[in-house]
């Protein structure tokens, strides 16, 4: 039996929920930031099988996981340019010490 | 020629005068206010006087009937095509007459005050407030139409309160004030209901135009006796209500109650307002509605009589019994409102029968020189031994001769003897009163006796009783908790001059050949002179003038015993009839009890209370969720997830359902 749709499924809704688990219960910045690229990849992985086992003769689930790639680098170099931004404020990446508009 | 420029300078000077105090004289020139005030009122003055000389000797009178004259008038509210309010000026001779009283006696109160009022703290503040009184006063007079004496009415009802709580460091003063607006607010109310009703039904709220619908044969003349409520005309009613306005403001029964208390105002005040002016108004306006009252509903007029009468011979009776100076001259200027409130009420309208109203405006113009005078006298006497009340005064005459004499002349004048001012305009209102209604004569005729008896009761207790000595004459409070010392002269010219000239006018004003002038239809009215007819008022004048000689000229027990063998009447009168004690018990005990506070009850639990459940509901809710809202953007994230698996699962036993 080789590898079907069923397995690659559960491979990407296990990194989809690590990568939830993660941005949930992480406190550092960075370590969200790859949490949410997991979730990211996992989709990305979604995309591929269905297209791969689904619609082989299509190339749209390609399309769209270049797109996810391109935006999550973008979001990347956003992201960090942030957190960049609030350690020299706050000498801390810790989410919870960003909280000066909080009230 | 009437200029109507110079007309409108009459009322326009005061209150420019009031603008000009009030907003740069008090902080920049306080010490000139009061020469600034009396030379304002010095013009208006010399406006009336020239504006009078012209109404009545060139340009009033037409085929010998005065005319209305309305040189100004312009539209101020049009609220549709027939109804509107106009604001103008109306020249008659009554409203003549007014504006020369009015500004005469305010000029001389201003002089007054200079030497008065020196030295006061309020001093630029209280001429400020005199002269947005005399414009007030100026305007009602000369007001065209109901509804813009309706306005001036207000205004003067807010000056006499502000004059009235001048000291209002003295809680009595603040209380006096507050009562004295209250209570012609309630009034007012009546006066205001009565301008609906008759305005209406007339269809308009022009003086002229409203009079001539309501005395000729017109549908609203119809529309208005047909209409009934509660047994009464329409119109009855309207008049009534107008009527119980100017009782309220004239003091009558029982709405005088506010006042002997606004004696609390400085003295010229008093003589200003609440003698001379003010308090006339409302025999002003009976008389400016006279036609109404007279042609289309004399029941209306009878109580006008009957209201006068008794409250004439009400308060003559207990100005007998006072010894605050100040309270005995109010109740004597009750008592001669009334006199002037019941002539009105016996008068019948044209010819012959307009004797009373003619002696009404008599009094009116008559009253006016000698009550201020007495006002003035008693503030002066006020002003020398510091206090209001009769047993620290005596033996005066020696100490201020001007005083005394010009005292003693007011007295007379007002007691009614010959040739003083007093004697004729009270002769023809006791003649009106004789020709229609004896009832009236006869309680009138004993009220010029007990008049005359408390005039001289307060004349011989000021100036010759007891002799003062210096200790009496220094302690006690001033009146007006005067910072100055005390001063061993009469007053300065400034206090004496108003004595003089209003003591002389005294004298005088009685040969004012009034029939010709003020008249209710216009026409000449030719009074006779009747001895027999004078002699029975003159002697029981005099017979009051030797009783209080008697009691009061020296020192002596005979006052008091006779007030112990009075004993039930006189502590009843001197505590003036209860009334105070009735409206008190009325408005504490029965009002506040039964209305008010099951009013406040419902308005603090059942209108409060609804939004007040609102609003703690909303507070409680906000509470407790409030927590959710942390700012923590990963439990926000754990909201949005487990929304998302929720829908998911939703979704699923949905279409596993089918």
């Amino acid at each position: 039996m080789g590898i079907g749709l069923t397995q690659i499924l559960f491979v990407s809704t296990a990194l989809f929920f690590i990568g939830v688990y993660g941005f949930l219960t992480r406190r550092n910045m960075i370590t969200m930031l790859m949490a949410i690229e997991l979730i990211l990849n996992s989709i990305n992985i979604n995309f591929i099988a269905f297209n791969k086992y689904l619609y082989a003769d299509k190339l749209d689930g390609l399309f769209f996981t270049v797109f996810i790639i391109t935006i999550a680098a973008a979001e990347a170099a956003v992201a960090i340019a942030i957190i960049i931004n609030l350690y020299r404020s706050y000498k801390s990446i810790d989410i919870e010490d960003a909280d000066t508009m909080k009230y | 020629m009437l200029s109507a420029a110079l007309i409108a300078l009459i009322p326009l000077l005061p209150i420019f005068c009031f603008l000009l105090i009030a907003l740069l004289g008090k902080n920049a020139f306080p010490k000139f206010c009061g020469v600034l005030g009396t030379l304002s009122i010095l013009g208006s003055f010399v406006l009336s006087a020239v504006v009078a000389f012209q109404y009545f000797f060139q340009v009033g009178k037409v085929n010998g009937i005065y005319q209305q004259l309305i040189p100004i008038k312009f539209e101020w509210l049009q609220f549709s095509p027939n109804v509107s309010i106009d604001m103008g000026i109306l020249l008659d001779p009554i409203s003549v007459m007014m504006i020369l009283i009015v500004t005469f006696i305010s000029l001389m109160v201003h002089i007054y005050s200079l030497g008065y009022m020196k030295g006061e703290e309020r001093y630029a503040t209280y001429y400020g407030f005199l002269s947005l009184f005399t414009f007030s006063m100026l305007g009602l007079v000369l007001s065209s139409n109901i509804f813009q004496i309706y306005i001036f009415w207000e205004l003067v009802g807010v000056s006499s309160y502000l004059l009235i709580g001048f000291y209002f460091d003295r809680p009595s003063a603040v209380a006096a004030a507050k009562k004295a607006f209250i209570v012609t607010r309630f009034a007012d109310l009546g006066f205001l209901i009565g301008i609906l009703i008759l305005a209406f039904y007339s269809g308009t709220l022009d003086f002229q135009t409203l009079i001539t619908r309501l005395t000729t044969p017109t549908d609203q003349l119809n529309a208005i006796t047909s209409a009934s409520f509660m047994g009464m005309s329409a119109l009855m009613w309207g008049l009534v209500l107008v009527f119980i306005g100017g009782a309220g403001k004239s003091a009558m029964f029982p709405l005088h109650i506010w006042l002997p208390d606004a004696m609390e105002g400085p003295t010229p005040v008093s003589a200003l307002i609440h003698a001379a002016t003010m308090v006339v108004a409302g025999v002003f306006l009976v008389a400016r509605l006279f036609p109404v009252y007279s042609l289309s509903c004399h029941s209306a007029l009878d109580v006008v009589a009957y209201v006068g009468i008794f409250s004439s011979f009400f308060a003559a009776i207990v100005a007998c019994t006072q010894t605050d100076i100040k309270r005995v001259l109010a109740y004597s200027t009750m008592s001669q409102i009334g006199y002037m409130m019941f002539a009105l009420g016996v008068s019948g309208y044209g010819g012959e029968h307009g004797l009373g109203y003619m002696a009404s405006m008599f009094h009116l113009f008559t009253h006016a020189m000698f009550k201020a005078l007495l006002f003035l006298g008693a503030g002066a006497v006020i002003h020398y031994v510091h206090s209001n009340e009769m047993k620290d005064m005596g033996g005066l005459r020696k100490l201020m001769p001007i005083t005394h004499i010009t005292f003693l002349i007011a007295c007379l004048a007002i007691a009614g003897i010959p040739p003083f001012a007093g004697f004729f305009s009270k002769e023809e209102i006791l003649q009106a009163a004789y020709q229609s209604n004896k009832m009236i004569f006869f309680v009138a005729i004993l009220t010029a006796a007990i008049t005359a008896f408390y005039m001289f009761r307060l004349y011989f207790s000021i100036f010759w009783n007891k002799d003062l000595t210096p200790a009496l004459s220094i302690n006690g409070e001033g009146e007006n908790g005067h910072a100055h010392g005390h001063s061993k002269s009469e007053g300065t010219g400034s206090m004496l001059m108003p004595l003089i000239i209003l003591g002389t006018l005294s004298l005088i004003a009685g040969f004012v050949p009034f029939g010709k002038l003020v008249t209710s239809d216009g026409k000449e009215l030719l009074t006779e002179f009747h001895i027999s007819f004078s002699v029975a008022p003159v002697l029981l004048a005099s017979a009051g003038i030797l009783l209080a000689y008697n009691f009061y000229k020296k020192e002596n027990e005979k006052p008091q015993s006779v007030a112990d063998g009075l004993k039930g009447l006189y502590s009843a009168a001197y505590k003036k009839f209860y009334i105070d004690e009735i409206y008190l018990f009325v408005t504490k005990k029965l009002v506040f009890n039964l209305i008010g506070r099951p009013a406040a009850w419902f308005d603090r639990n059942v209108v409060d209370g609804t939004m007040n459940m609102i609003a703690t509901v909303t507070e409680k809710t906000s509470y407790s969720i409030k927590a959710i809202q942390s700012g923590k953007l990963q439990q926000y994230s754990i909201y949005f997830f487990s929304g998302v698996i929720g829908f998911v699962l939703l979704f699923i036993y949905w279409w596993k359902r089918g």
